[in-house]
């Protein structure tokens, strides 16, 4: 085991799956001689060359559809966003072109792309830079849904994510980038697209969250197991395919599920989990399905107020105890 | 300058832009680049009707005839279409592209088909059928059948074929531009000395897809062909209502790329500009060819055309491209009245044939829908 930075596990996979294959490009704003926004390509355009790794004007709309042109011809783009609320004007191009152009010649293209980037909130920036994008794209049928909570999964999953034959949306975080964790130094590591981690057992409750949110959860379980509840921790890396089997069978053991989601609530990523636990798990629940999720309001700049607008840790185990019925 | 020509005005222009250092100071003390004549001072080339014989652009007489027939293919494919449409068989939008013909037959003698790639827009039945694919699909597509070249899952605005490079078939304005860009990058990147040519009509010109790709089109140096097909509307917005600047050829200016203005009522004015766009393409300079056209039906079916003349209408098809080749062979001594005929008759069998293949064609089975969304066998789809 490796440690590494987030960022420097990103960046990993990259390199190793830019070695492993020609095909693979990288391509955004600053990603070359600025070395990453966030200094996730750091070196990467010296190691590749600026054929391999380039730097783009201010263009998502065009550069993302330049992606998914090379895609179709052959090539095995990473675009990256340098936030996904700058990927907006490009939403034309994932949700027109990428998820549907292969359904729409009868399945005679393949598009074996991933566009990458920090997703969520990212501090104090206002509405504009705060946004979660997940909740979205992971109703175009098409496309493939990741969002990483831990240098590991962002390794494992990303590689695999490279390897893909479908369009994946590859979603970070500002926050985490610079957080350590352990990272596999098995040989070609990869995580299977699809597939949830639990994270912590146990059967008091379930509670699910992804990308920061995981970490909440993880921090309300601490809570929890000090009031002498233990609860099951599931990081469901993929949001689209979701892995249901894996909340199934947890929430059949637990008898109950709070889901933690940065996403606005309405429509969200929260609310199709609950739907899908209520259908398949109704006689096992002994408790409503509840959910954690931002303020149903655009992000705030004022400090009090957007520590307000997040799911917290604190939120999340005071939704645990009322499905816990201990309040 | 006083009784200055516009020549001598533009050459003036050029050898100022010229004469400037590649670097100038500016007022406050910064570098910055001054702008060189690849951008402003450009010129453009013109590709008049009537312009080039066949011989001059090598064409043999079966070359010829071979381009009427394939001008003539896509004319009576969409006028069965169009009888189809009424007839409900056909559901969903209809654009055609009829009258505007010499631009894919023109194009398809420019590039080769399977080896270089074609993009378009959804008026896309007659590049289609002009790089070859079969009539029988394209027909069946439109009916909705398996047997459709997108397995009817596409219909009219989606035809695609990968095995002759054409990517399609695009529904929303001008969001294939940088699709183009990026194929064209594709084909840079794997030196496989292919080029890509991208169609889009003049009211694509204005959404900031176009401009972005042409951008990164001219900043990269890919090897693409960005076609603007003028026919005149958009829908049924003339240019000049839209356009600040309806010359649409001297964006190219803009990017720093060649442009060209091209009649595209003349199928040898077009292969001649296309030839040698393509040709720059291929050594990697792309440019912006503007060919201007005119559609003769409506923008689609459900279309009365009210913001147009009929005396307008039938000026335009006085210029008519297929009657045009038609006068030339028959003035050359290319073809007679009877050679001419026949090839018609042959080309109104072939479509009748497709009819007949779309009508027999099998409906998509319903199975069918959860495929070909992902390349993933066994994704688990929501039910």
């Amino acid at each position: 085991m490796a440690t590494l930075q987030l960022r420097e596990a990103v960046r990993a996979a990259m390199i190793e799956e830019m070695e492993r294959d020609e095909d693979v490009f990288l391509m955004g704003e600053e990603v070359a001689e600025y070395h990453g926004a966030y200094k996730v390509s750091e070196g990467m355009q010296e190691m590749f060359g600026p054929g391999r790794v380039i730097d783009t004007p201010i263009s998502e709309n065009g550069f993302a559809g330049l992606g998914i042109g090379a895609a179709m011809n052959g090539l095995r783009p990473i675009i990256e966003f340098m936030t996904w609320n700058f990927a907006f004007v490009a939403m034309d191009q994932l949700v027109n072109n990428a998820a549907k152009i292969r359904y729409m010649s009868g399945g005679q293209y393949s598009f074996p792309i991933v566009f990458r980037g920090p997703n969520g909130a990212a501090g104090q920036l206002a509405a504009t830079h705060n946004s979660s994008v997940e909740s979205i794209y992971s109703s175009f049928p098409g496309l493939k849904v990741i969002s990483i909570s831990n240098p590991d999964d962002a390794k494992g999953l990303l590689k695999s994510a490279i390897r893909d034959n479908d369009p994946v949306l590859f979603l970070e975080s500002e926050f985490m980038y610079g957080m350590k964790g352990e990272v596999s130094d098995a040989e070609d590591y990869t995580i299977p697209i699809g597939k949830a981690r639990i994270a912590r057992e146990g059967d008091a409750v379930t509670i699910i969250g992804h990308n920061k949110s995981y970490w909440r959860a993880m921090e309300a379980a601490e809570q929890l197991a000090a009031d002498g509840y233990e609860a099951e921790v599931i990081d469901p890396r993929t949001i689209r395919p979701f892995d249901w089997d894996a909340v199934v069978a947890s929430v059949r053991k637990t008898n109950r599920c709070v889901i933690v989601d940065e996403s606005n609530p309405f429509a969200s990523v929260s609310s199709e989990i609950a739907y899908q636990i209520q259908a398949r798990c109704f006689d096992d629940l002994d408790a409503p399905v509840k959910r954690v999720t931002s303020k149903d309001v655009p992000a705030p700049y004022a400090k009090n107020l957007m520590e307000f607008y997040l799911p917290s840790a604190e939120d999340t185990y005071r939704t645990c105890r009322e499905v816990l019925y201990l309040d | 300058m006083a009784g200055e020509t516009e020549a001598t005005k533009e050459k003036r222009a050029t050898k100022a832009v010229n004469n400037l250092p590649k670097h100038a100071e500016s007022t406050n003390g910064h570098m910055r680049r001054v702008p060189t004549q690849k951008g402003f001072g450009a010129s453009f080339d013109v590709y008049e009707a009537d312009a080039v014989t066949h011989e001059e652009l090598d064409l043999s007489t079966e070359d010829v005839l071979v381009m009427y027939r394939n001008m003539l293919l896509q004319r009576r494919f969409e006028e069965r279409s169009a009888q189809m449409y009424g007839k409900q068989k056909i559901g969903g939008f209809l654009h055609l592209y009829i009258g505007q013909e010499a631009i894919s037959t023109g194009t398809v003698d420019a590039i080769t088909v399977g080896h270089d790639s074609v993009i378009t827009a959804y008026r896309d039945h007659g590049i289609a059928l002009a790089a070859g694919m079969s009539p029988d699909a394209c027909m069946a597509e439109l009916f909705g059948k398996v047997g459709g070249c997108s397995k009817g899952k596409g219909g009219s605005m989606h035809f695609f074929s990968n095995e002759h490079r054409v990517f399609g078939g695009h529904g929303i304005v001008g969001a294939h531009i940088p699709l183009a860009v990026g194929i064209a990058f594709a084909h840079k990147y794997k030196k496989d000395d292919g080029v890509c040519v991208g169609f889009f009509g003049d009211g694509a010109v204005w959404q900031g897809s176009f401009h972005e790709a042409a951008n990164l089109a001219s900043l990269y140096e890919v090897p693409v062909v960005l076609v603007i097909e003028n026919n005149q509307y958009a829908m049924g917005t003339a240019v000049d209502r839209a356009a600040a600047e309806p010359d649409l050829y001297k964006q190219a200016a803009g990017y720093a790329m060649p442009g060209a203005l091209v009649n595209g009522m003349d199928v040898f004015s077009v292969c001649k500009a296309m030839r040698n766009h393509v040709a720059m393409a291929r050594r990697f300079q792309p440019s912006i060819v503007e060919i201007r056209t005119y559609r003769y039906r409506g923008h689609s079916m459900s279309d009365p055309g009210k913001y147009r003349t009929r005396e307008e209408l039938d000026a335009e098809k006085s210029r008519d491209p297929i009657l045009r080749l038609k006068s030339y062979i028959l003035d050359h001594g290319i073809g007679t009245n009877d050679a001419l005929d026949a090839i018609d008759q042959s080309v109104k069998e072939e479509v009748m044939a497709s009819v007949t293949f779309a009508e027999n064609s099998p409906l998509p089975p319903l199975e069918a829908i959860y495929e070909d969304v992902y390349s993933e066998e066994g994704f688990p789809f929501l039910t």
